[in-house]
């Protein structure tokens, strides 16, 4: 069988951003029809070899070629003419605009004194009936579903007659009944002759949607492969470039309560409120887990126990006591150990130095200052302790902690966290954005604080996460939280169904239980 | 009860209506000026002054020998160059838009009276020009043409944003460059030309002032009105048609203390008359401004390739 015609082909393509070699001589083929998935662990060079071929950024050295010609490089409207369109990670759509004028705009000369509105309108319906694609032209986009957007991205992308279609971890912010969808609709896409390119770390995507999959690490390509003659380990190895045996948790039984919520409602101050008469026990040994698509209630819940939002109704105990108004130092104090949603903005103060991130949510601990003044001494040795244990990759207890790599940040807030042995382990996002070699790294770590007493709570919007850590998982939707489900009694479709607000199916799988 | 029957005089006189539209003016064409470039994305604190060049550089073309359209032609060229600056300064190198904004004010006012001085030294009551004539026409409908102009302008402004490519462009770079910058447009050019032509109805303002409010050019011609286009724009939630409604309400206000001091003159130090338009249009930014949707990359720099 001859093979189908080559769309496009990248060419020794290499990027460095300072000392760092992003991508490094990268060469890629993509035939018509073809779904070739791009794997590898973060800051493998994935998005940086996207972003070259979309023209987002300039190559230091190599060339691209689409459909025969040489594609201009840096030019995002170059790569748009040549049939090139991407569906980034984040989302690029504007809020405050419909459907229609996200879809539009740029498709028509700048210097007309009319818009033909009518005729973008019948354009965008006819591709959407043509792909499967529902979408309203004039919801503006802020009122959409993620899963929406996502399908605006696409249109966006075949409004402007793309014929190769790259997508940046396209299901990272999708229920699993969405990604299926997504994947019919690539295959829609396909049997039209489009060409796509899908970046992912997910290995089960992978084999659910792609022909080729081409494996990056650390900026190089080290493996092309036909999906279909490969399997998940080699994938794995070829990944990380070690095999990997992901920790697993071992069956313990519970102890005793460290966090009960009893009929907590957080108010909003319009509409639905936050959390809706949640109730949830988090025991010692214990691993909950949190699963939801984002937006449905993760934060409030995550604030919280946090301390940094109180419920308007219900109660909140700490390990059989009740706790009123307690702010977040008064939290720490009682044994809440908190790794936050978002590093950057909530767990470290980048521009300070790595021993005074450390202590900052014990500066006033005796250890650590006298008289009101930091004993710098002390703060810089534990700094070392907790370099030293975690395995922190920095030059040292004063590098600004803005210079370190994500895995190293979380290992450092995971120090913080777990240096002072706690109670109860709020995780929220644990991993987000870490490679596969931190994320086993962070997940055996709060497996091992649960082997030593602690209750943990993972909030995650990745299910794989839950499945991985999870004694027991419940799913929140519009701030409702199910009932802890024990993991063997439930299966991915049926938390899928849960996360999708489908709660018809609990009494189902609390029968079983 | 009598006061109330004066308050009832004065809104059904023409002459009032006739000088709220004068008034709202010079409001109108800035403060469209500041929400075009408000809509790209880029704040323009830089009005002040360019209403105060305008008013300059359109007076002395006109003093110069130019007839008055050629002057309302010049106060736009240099109302535009001053964007054209500010542009430069908040777009490609992406300073901040707040201290660009008030250096640029602080540039136009002091250009302006430099270059008043340099050409006029020993001028002591400011020399005059003839400006534009009021039309012919019944009751409040008697105005200068750049009042006409203005109104017409409002209508413009809202067509070209909200039915044309360049105005889908403008909206969608001060929502989401990245969004834009990916559908191929330059974030960069639209900014500019946006910052350019909004702030060449800026200088239109001013040199409303000159050409057809007063005849001559004075300093503190300018007085504030500008920050009071900045409030106005947020007043209207970024939208034209609001712009033009807002402008003619705070003239209205303006209008109705200048009459009520005649009345009550007596009673309240005049100062508190002055004072009331303020006080009213804070008020009514107070009850409207808390819903506006503003765009949301208003005062963020974007640099290319960074998230």
């Amino acid at each position: 069988m001859p093979s189908p015609p080559v769309v496009l082909r990248l060419s020794g393509i290499t990027k460095r951003f300072g000392p760092l070699v992003a991508n490094d001589a990268i060469s890629l083929t993509l035939h018509e029809g073809e779904v070739l998935a791009l794997l590898g662990e973060n800051g493998a060079g994935k998005t940086t070899l996207m972003n070259i071929l979309f023209g987002h950024y300039v190559a230091d050295e190599g060339s691209i070629e689409a459909f025969g010609r040489p594609l201009p490089p840096g030019s995002p409207k170059a790569a748009l003419a040549a049939g090139i369109g991407m569906v980034h990670q984040h989302f690029t759509l504007a809020d405050n605009l419909s459907v229609l004028d996200n879809i539009a705009v740029g498709t028509e000369p700048l210097w007309r004194f009319w818009s033909d509105r009518g005729a973008a309108r019948r354009r965008l319906l006819d591709l959407a009936e043509r792909f499967g694609l529902g979408v309203r032209p004039d919801a503006l986009v802020g009122d959409l579903s993620v899963g929406e957007r996502q399908r605006v991205e696409i249109l966006k992308a075949l409004y402007r007659d793309a014929r190769v279609l790259i997508l940046d971890e396209p299901t990272a912010v999708l229920t699993p009944q969405e990604s299926a969808g997504l994947f019919d609709t690539l295959r829609r896409l396909t049997a039209d002759g489009l060409a796509v390119v899908f970046i992912s770390h997910k290995m089960n995507e992978v084999f659910a949607a792609s022909d080729t999959v081409a494996v990056l690490r650390a900026g190089r390509l080290v493996a092309t492969r036909r999906t279909a003659e490969t399997d998940r380990e080699e994938l794995a190895e070829l990944m990380v470039g070690r095999a990997l045996k992901p920790p697993t948790p071992t069956p313990m039984a519970a102890g005793e309560p460290v966090l009960a919520l009893a009929q907590v409602t957080v108010n909003s101050g319009h509409g639905r409120p936050l959390l809706d008469a949640v109730d949830l026990t988090v025991r010692r040994h214990q691993v909950i887990g949190i699963a939801g698509v984002s937006g449905n209630g993760q934060t409030a819940l995550a604030d919280l126990v946090s301390g940094l939002i109180h419920p308007d109704s219900g109660t909140l105990s700490l390990k059989g006591e009740t706790v009123g108004y307690a702010d977040p130092a008064a939290m720490v104090r009682r044994g809440v150990a908190r790794i936050p949603e978002d590093r950057h903005a909530a767990g470290l103060v980048g521009a300070m130095a790595v021993w005074e991130n450390l202590i900052a949510e014990r500066y006033h601990d005796p250890a650590f200052q006298r008289f009101g003044v930091i004993r710098r001494g002390a703060a810089r040795a534990h700094a070392r302790a907790v370099i030293e244990a975690f395995d922190v990759r920095c030059p040292g207890p004063d590098a600004r902690t803005q210079l370190l790599s994500g895995g190293n940040m979380q290992k450092l807030i995971l120090g913080r966290t777990l240096a002072h042995g706690p109670d109860l382990i709020l995780a929220s996002q644990p991993t987000r954005g870490l490679d596969v070699g931190a994320v086993s790294y962070v997940h055996g770590r709060l497996l091992e604080a649960r082997a030593a007493g602690a209750g943990v709570l993972v909030i995650s919007e990745d299910l794989d996460e839950i499945l991985a850590l999870a004694d027991a998982i419940a799913v929140i939707h519009h701030g409702r939280l199910t009932p802890a489900l024990p993991h063997d009694r439930v299966s991915v479709r049926q938390l899928g169904l849960l996360m999708a607000g489908h709660w018809d199916v609990l009494p189902e799988i609390l029968d079983a239980a | 009860m009598e006061i109330a029957q004066d308050i009832l005089n004065i809104l059904l006189s023409a002459a009032f209506w006739t000088a709220v539209l004068r008034i709202a003016t010079p409001y109108v064409l800035g403060t469209l000026g500041e929400l075009v470039c408000e809509r790209a994305g880029v704040l323009n604190l830089g009005i002040e002054g360019i209403m105060t060049l305008g008013a300059m550089a359109g007076w002395m073309a006109v003093y110069q020998g130019a007839d008055l359209w050629t002057g309302v032609l010049v106060a736009a060229g240099c109302g535009a160059l001053m964007g054209l600056l500010h542009a430069t300064l908040t777009v490609p190198l992406g300073l901040s838009q707040h201290v660009t904004g008030i250096g640029i004010t602080l540039l136009g006012t002091s250009l302006s009276y430099y270059v008043y001085r340099l050409v006029l030294p020993q001028a002591s009551t400011p020399p005059t020009i003839t400006p534009f004539q009021p039309l012919d026409l019944p009751g409040a409908l008697a105005q200068t043409p750049l009042t006409y102009l203005a109104v017409l302008l409002a209508g413009v402004v809202a067509y070209v944003l909200y039915r044309t490519p360049v105005g889908l462009a403008v909206r969608m770079v001060g929502e989401n460059p990245a969004a834009a910058e990916a559908q191929g447009l330059s974030v960069t050019g639209v900014r500019i030309g946006a910052v350019m032509a909004g702030s060449a109805l800026m200088a239109l303002a001013g040199a409303f002032l000159t050409l057809s409010a007063f005849n001559a050019f004075f300093f503190n011609m300018v007085n504030g009105r500008g920050w009071i286009c900045i409030a106005l724009v947020v007043f209207a939630s970024w939208r034209p048609g609001k712009a033009l409604l807002g402008a003619l309400l705070f003239a209205a206000f303006d209008a109705f203390q200048l009459r009520l001091q005649q009345i009550a003159g007596g009673v309240l130090p005049y100062q508190v008359f002055l004072m009331l338009p303020y006080l009213l249009s804070i008020l009514a930014l107070v009850l409207v401004a808390r819903r506006a949707s503003y765009p949301r990359a208003l005062m963020i720099p974007y640099r290319k390739g960074e998230r």
